[in-house]
């Protein structure tokens, strides 16, 4: 299969297994980090239009909804949107606050933690947090898990699909295209840490101009992300189309995990195999009241997605 | 392996998803749970340097086609980006730009030479000879019929004014300067292109 | 561009004002991101909506569409009155100093010389005062009452902050923070860019616009220099070079004219334009007008343009009518008065304003030949598409060709974008089905035209017989053959005054320099020369080093003219040859010969000593405050109102109804009866384009039409909340001459602006989609627009009219 060309030390962590990776030859890989400017961003959506090109995606053609987003919200074939806010400030003074929303590829991926299928979703070495469609099972925990509302499920193949941070060409020694792309350097690409001190220099200059309260979006609650924004209002992230607070992980996964983890011993593996071999002879458990909450906070947030303009 | 589950069945499955976890741990997994990167699409494609043709920044682009123009071989592009060595673009595309690809492969292009006869309500696929013969004869029959040598005040004034023709401001410098050439032969005056507009 | 697009990284400031680049000119934007980040520039966008540019500038002020002459006009007012220009500069580099004629006059709106039957300026009085010699006189402390400074002073002193205010409806205190923050670049080490593009010019006072802008970085010091200018973005792609090689119905290639009906005599015809110095011993460049005369008739006609037959001046069109542009050629059209129409990748149907008038006019056809790469709106005129485009086929008896064309991807040849620069592309893959080259296409159409002709004979037809046609494929003429043509090249030994040999017979010319008026050379664009030399094709050239950190990057393509990056940049330096400021530099007088970052435009060797004046093609050599004679409505730029305004009357001129709108506009009667009254169509409406759409060719793409798949037009919250209009709701909106449906964009960005004392709402209509391609069907936006245009560029007025919005 394709995926086994690529060298296997480089990965870091991969969903649903416990096994480790081979980790002799970790030198030579750096943390990549995106940086969004959105001080910077005219919305142009030439990184969305590259980001299809690129990637092969071609979405359905949709409608006008009386406002400049469009698409107007991921799906499986729109791996990143823009989203556009017209704020007003107190003083009258308006902004055209402007959002690039993509997977934000956390250092410590929800969607990873939730997915049941070996090997589905992976973190490199590098940072980027891929999902190995070949895997995938279609189940959308990813999507529960995952603190920024990212994943898709695709109602053609079952299969969920995000923003890769263009893994094939990060591998090839290129940019992401959208970083490529972009025409007014709002998003920028580099290791770690010349991503995070660029951070830092965008955000003086926006205090040199008046943006008292700029500063960077790398939210500790996922232990940083490798996709970074640069807001003129850091203090109030939910002004830029809802980006949350305080971005953790969901407590349904944490559950989920405290099931899964007594798993690391064979003999709960062999009871769990009893399990599996009851569900497929005699269909499922009942289901407790924890996965119920679950399923309805879910729906909730799905609502809440159909909903938004 | 493919399993059909909706989220929501899922949800209802927590213990077969432990299974296919412990299965995994066991040496049962389905397939081989490596990575899997996508196929570098642009491994061995020829590179074309170009130039968009949208608007006036002239942003430098790469053209990557299939095929190496070799005699059996009918050259495809199948993706563009910027090209990083130009001054102004150094890269960078607009959505425009980004998009070129779907511009050179727009089911809206034209293939053939159509003719739409008066009245009808249909185009009809002619050759390249019969578009000509009939263009010129059109063409001439115009010219002679009106063509001005002299004005009522006697002035000789050599002009054609009753066929005209817009310029393409798309169309190369080289389109271009012939395309002068060749209306100012014929004596044609109203003559612009979008520079005008 | 005056400029190019990497120097507007030099700039201290950046006004955006009738453009929009964020979303028109993404990439080239990417310059003005630089300058903000790296030189500490502010950017500050005037416009009727808060845009993508805005959404990024530091300063934001609205504006009403089309009152950008009443804006900037205040702000000479501004400048002059606290004295905040860059006086050295002005008393040296421009013509404040020269005395004007005292026939010369304005009065209550208009200038002297106007006949109100013909809607035409007599000019003879828009003339300095000469001396015997012809030349203008001066008063070098620009006290005269009458030198064009006094003048200017006195002509602007009614465009005070309240009238502004008044005029345009931008908040006095926005007006004020741009007004100063433009004064502050009057010093020699800051310079200010202004980025235009549509915005300025699709005005029925378009052009005089943009001399205002002129006006302004003269009276700052701003042109010639590393980061100033006035900056056309430009439209398309190749826009700039049909300019310069003169597809215009008045023009040949390099700005050269075709003369008028009037002009028989072919030395009266050269004297007219060959245009001596006004003040002593200026260049005058254009002086030397018959060496680019001559050198193109000889590359069109060879051996057939001799100097016993004037160079074939009898083969060129005469002008019966001062320009047959296309509102001229559509109303003839209109009347029956054309016959046969081709397109060569144009879309009139949907780019031309008042597509009722269009479609009419192209039912009157016998023939249309549409060549273009996609299917167009205008090939298909005669079908109907529904409420979009109603039309009976079985009535339009016009016989359409459409032919299929290669597309930029499957070409090799050059684009000339807004930074001057040719630049050469190559071919990636061969064309779809049967599509040809609009090279092989015009060609073929020649040829058979030709055929013709030599069996029957027929109407005049030496010129086309005798057309050049050197061409080793006659019926495919090759991108380097025409490119070497219009380069030029020696067709005898080419020398100088102490006959010294410059060039030999067969050589490619290396700059426009080395043409002749005698025959002996031979160029298809004096402007161009020198970009196809003995040393090959400097068009390809791919060095991108910019050794002076400078951005000016000479190595990469070709620039005309002669290379040159920077236009005027003479002016960068002091009178005495230092630069104004080093952070300016571009070029400078090393004690032999001007030198620096950029090719001087300047004689190499004229000394500071000789005083000869920065502005080289003008006969004054200097800045040009007052116009003369050369534009159609007067020297000074001066406010009138779109010919569809929101409100009653010019406020600068409220009892002349002459002087309401432009005195001299490109309009014809008929269309005068389908200008709507803002009592009617009372909401002040502007078309313009959207970043993710290029005009009507990216709806025939499915990754633009993802990105932005529906027309919308956009309304402001405090109007559509007066009409209960909410987001998405499907709107009508009605001009005199149609109407569009579409969803409503509901939006703070555009507010409402008190302007002479009422309200007035604007509304923004995006230009793009149809009913062909792969976004949703809709409505042409040039349903709605006027056939009206510019006084001086004809250009219609697409940017001001009146609608009215009603929800659906």
């Amino acid at each position: 299969m394709r995926g086994d060309q690529i060298n296997l030390q480089n990965v870091i962590a991969r969903s649903a297994t416990q096994e480790p990776s081979p980790q002799e030859r970790s030198g030579g890989v750096e943390r990549v980090t995106k940086l969004i400017d959105v001080s910077r961003c005219i919305g142009c959506k030439a990184c969305q239009v590259a980001c299809a090109e690129w990637n092969d995606l071609r979405d359905e053609v949709g409608n006008n909804e009386g406002v400049y987003d469009n698409p107007l919200d991921l799906t499986p074939d729109t791996w990143q949107v823009m989203r556009f806010d017209e704020h007003e400030d107190e003083q009258g003074n308006l902004e055209w606050l402007i959002r690039k929303d993509n997977c934000m590829h956390c250092a410590e991926p929800g969607c990873l933690e939730a997915c049941p299928a070996p090997g589905a979703i992976v973190q490199y070495a590098n940072g980027i947090v891929d999902f190995n469609s070949e895997h995938c099972i279609g189940c959308g925990y990813c999507v529960s898990g995952c603190p920024f509302d990212v994943p898709r499920i695709s109602k053609k193949d079952h299969k969920a699909y995000k923003c890769t941070l263009c893994s094939d060409r990060v591998f090839h020694g290129l940019e992401p295209a959208c970083v490529k792309s972009c025409p007014t350097g709002s998003i920028m690409f580099g290791t770690r840490e010349e991503m995070l001190d660029l951070a830092e220099t965008r955000t003086s200059f926006l205090k040199g101009r008046g943006f008292d309260n700029a500063g960077v979006y790398n939210p500790e609650g996922v232990d940083g992300t490798h996709v970074i924004y640069v807001l003129q209002h850091a203090d109030r992230p939910g002004l830029y189309s809802h980006l949350p607070e305080d971005p953790r992980i969901s407590p349904l996964v944490d559950a989920w995990k405290g099931v899964t983890k007594p798993l690391a011993s064979v003999a709960i593996g062999i009871s769990a195999l009893t399990g599996f071999v009851h569900y497929v002879t005699a269909g499922p458990k009942e289901h407790g009241e924890e996965d119920e909450a679950a399923v309805r906070e879910d729906d909730a947030r799905e609502r809440e997605r159909e909903e938004r303009p | 392996m493919t399993l059909r589950v909706t989220r929501r069945q899922f949800f209802k499955l927590g213990a077969a998803g432990m299974a296919t976890s412990s299965m995994a741990m066991m040496g049962f997994a389905p397939e081989p749970a490596v990575a899997s990167i996508r196929h570098f699409k642009l491994t061995g494609a020829k590179i074309t340097r170009s130039n968009c043709t949208y608007c006036s920044v002239g942003c430098g682009v790469l053209l990557y086609s299939r095929g190496d123009a070799a005699i059996n071989v009918v050259d495809d592009i199948y993706h563009v980006e910027g090209d990083p060595d130009h001054p102004v673009s150094r890269g960078s595309l607009c959505p425009k730009g980004a998009g070129l690809l779907d511009y050179i492969q727009s089911d809206s292009r034209l293939r053939y030479p159509q003719v739409r006869e008066p009245g009808s309500d249909e185009w009809r696929r002619i050759s390249w000879d019969e578009a000509f013969d009939r263009i010129a004869r059109h063409m001439k029959d115009d010219r002679d019929a009106n063509f001005v040598t002299d004005d009522e005040d006697g002035n000789s004034v050599n002009r054609w004014t009753t066929t005209g023709m817009l310029a393409a401001s798309a169309s190369t410098n080289e389109t271009a300067y012939l395309t002068h050439k060749v209306v100012r032969s014929l004596g044609m005056v109203a003559f612009d292109n979008q520079a005008r507009v | 561009m005056t400029n190019h697009w990497v120097d507007i990284r030099n700039a201290d400031l950046i006004i955006v004002m009738g453009g929009n680049p964020a979303e028109a000119h993404p990439v080239g934007f990417r310059w003005v991101m630089e300058a903000r980040e790296h030189n500490d520039a502010r950017l500050v966008v005037v416009d009727p909506r808060f845009n993508r540019t805005a959404a990024v500038a530091d300063d934001y002020a609205e504006i009403r569409t089309g009152t950008d002459i009443a804006f900037l006009g205040g702000l000479i007012h501004y400048l002059i009155e606290n004295d905040r220009i860059q006086r050295d500069y002005v008393r040296a580099y421009t013509d404040a100093s020269l005395i004007v004629s005292p026939e010369f006059g304005f009065e209550d709106g208009l200038f002297t010389g106007y006949d109100a039957d013909s809607g035409e300026y007599d000019k003879a009085s828009w003339q300095y005062e000469y001396d015997d010699e012809g030349h203008a006189r001066r008063d070098a402390s620009l006290e005269h009452p009458r030198c064009v400074f006094q003048l200017m002073r006195r002509h602007y002193s009614r465009y005070t902050l309240d009238v502004v205010n008044s005029v345009c409806g931008t908040p006095r205190e926005k007006i004020q923070r741009v007004w100063d923050a433009i004064a502050e670049t009057a010093a020699p080490d800051k310079t200010m860019t202004f980025l235009y593009a549509l915005g300025w010019t699709q005005h029925s006072i378009g052009s005089q616009i943009i001399r205002t802008a002129a006006i302004v970085q003269l009276l700052l010091g701003n042109m010639g220099m590393r980061g100033g200018g006035v900056n056309a973005l430009r439209g398309h792609s190749n826009i700039q070079g049909l300019t310069d090689l003169g597809l215009l119905s008045n023009l040949l290639p390099g700005y050269l004219t075709l003369p008028r009906s009037d002009e028989q005599d072919y030395e009266e015809y050269i004297l007219e334009r060959a245009r001596p110095p006004l003040v002593p011993d200026e260049v005058s460049y254009w002086r030397h007008y018959e060496r680019f005369h001559v050198s193109l008739m000889k590359a069109w006609f060879g051996a057939a343009a001799r100097e016993e037959n004037d160079w074939c001046y009898d083969w060129l069109p005469k002008l019966g009518t001062p320009i047959y542009d296309i509102l001229h050629t559509f109303e003839r059209m209109h009347q029956g008065e054309v016959n046969g129409y081709i397109c060569q990748g144009f879309n009139p149907l949907a780019a031309f304003p008042h597509k009722a008038k269009i479609t009419a006019s192209l039912s009157r056809l016998k023939f249309l030949v549409v060549i273009d790469p996609l299917r167009t709106e205008t090939a298909e005129f005669w079908k109907n598409h529904g409420d979009y485009h109603d039309v009976d086929p079985a009535e339009i008896d016009t016989e359409v060709f459409r032919l299929p064309t290669t597309c930029f991807a499957e070409e090799d040849g050059t684009i000339v974008n807004s930074s001057r620069w040719l630049q050469w592309f190559w071919a990636a893959a061969p064309p779809p089905g049967e599509a040809r080259a609009d090279t092989a296409i015009m060609a073929g159409i020649f040829l058979r035209l030709q055929q013709l002709y030599r069996e029957e004979g027929g109407a005049f037809a030496d010129p086309l017989l005798n057309l050049h046609w050197p061409y080793r494929r006659p019926d495919e003429p090759s991108p380097e053959e025409l490119a070497r043509e219009y380069n030029g090249w020696a067709l005898e030994d080419v020398r100088d005054e102490e006959r010294n040999l410059v060039i030999r017979a067969g050589e490619q010319v290396e700059d426009f320099g080395m043409l002749r008026a005698d025959g002996s050379t031979a160029c298809g664009c004096w402007l161009f020369a020198g970009c196809w030399t003995e040393g090959g094709n400097q068009m390809v050239r791919r060095d991108n080093s910019d050794p002076y950190g400078t951005g000016q990057t000479l190595g990469w393509a070709w620039s005309w003219p002669a290379n040159r990056r920077i236009l005027y940049n003479r002016a960068s330096a002091r009178p005495d040859g230092t630069p104004w400021a080093p952070g300016k530099a571009v070029v400078w007088w090393n004690g032999q010969r001007w030198v620096g970052n950029d090719v001087p435009d300047f004689p190499p060797t004229s000394a500071p000593d000789d005083g000869q004046a920065p502005f080289i093609m003008n006969q004054t050599g200097r800045g040009q405050l007052f116009a003369r004679d050369r534009m159609n409505e007067g020297p000074f730029p001066e406010h009138y109102e779109p010919f569809e305004t929101p409100i009653a009357n010019n406020p600068l001129h409220p009892d002349n109804p002459l002087a309401k709108h432009n005195p001299g506009a490109r309009v014809f009667e008929r269309d005068r009866e389908n200008f709507g009254t803002f009592e009617e169509f009372p909401h002040a409406a502007t078309s313009y384009r959207l970043t993710e759409h290029f005009h009507y060719w990216t709806m025939h793409n499915r990754l633009n039409a993802i990105a932005q798949p529906e027309k919308f037009v956009e309304i402001g919250a405090s109007l559509a909340e007066e009409l209960g209009i909410a987001k998405g709701d499907r709107v009508r909106v009605s001009s005199k001459r149609g109407y569009i449906e579409a969803v409503a964009v509901v939006t703070k960005r555009i507010r409402p602006l008190q302007v002479a004392g009422q309200t007035v709402h604007q509304v923004g209509i995006p230009l793009h989609w149809g009913f062909l391609g792969e976004t949703k069907k809709s409505y042409l936006t040039n349903t709605l627009t006027p056939s009206v245009g510019d006084a001086n560029t004809q250009t219609p007025e697409y940017k001001s009219f009146l609608v009215r919005v009603e929800k659906l």
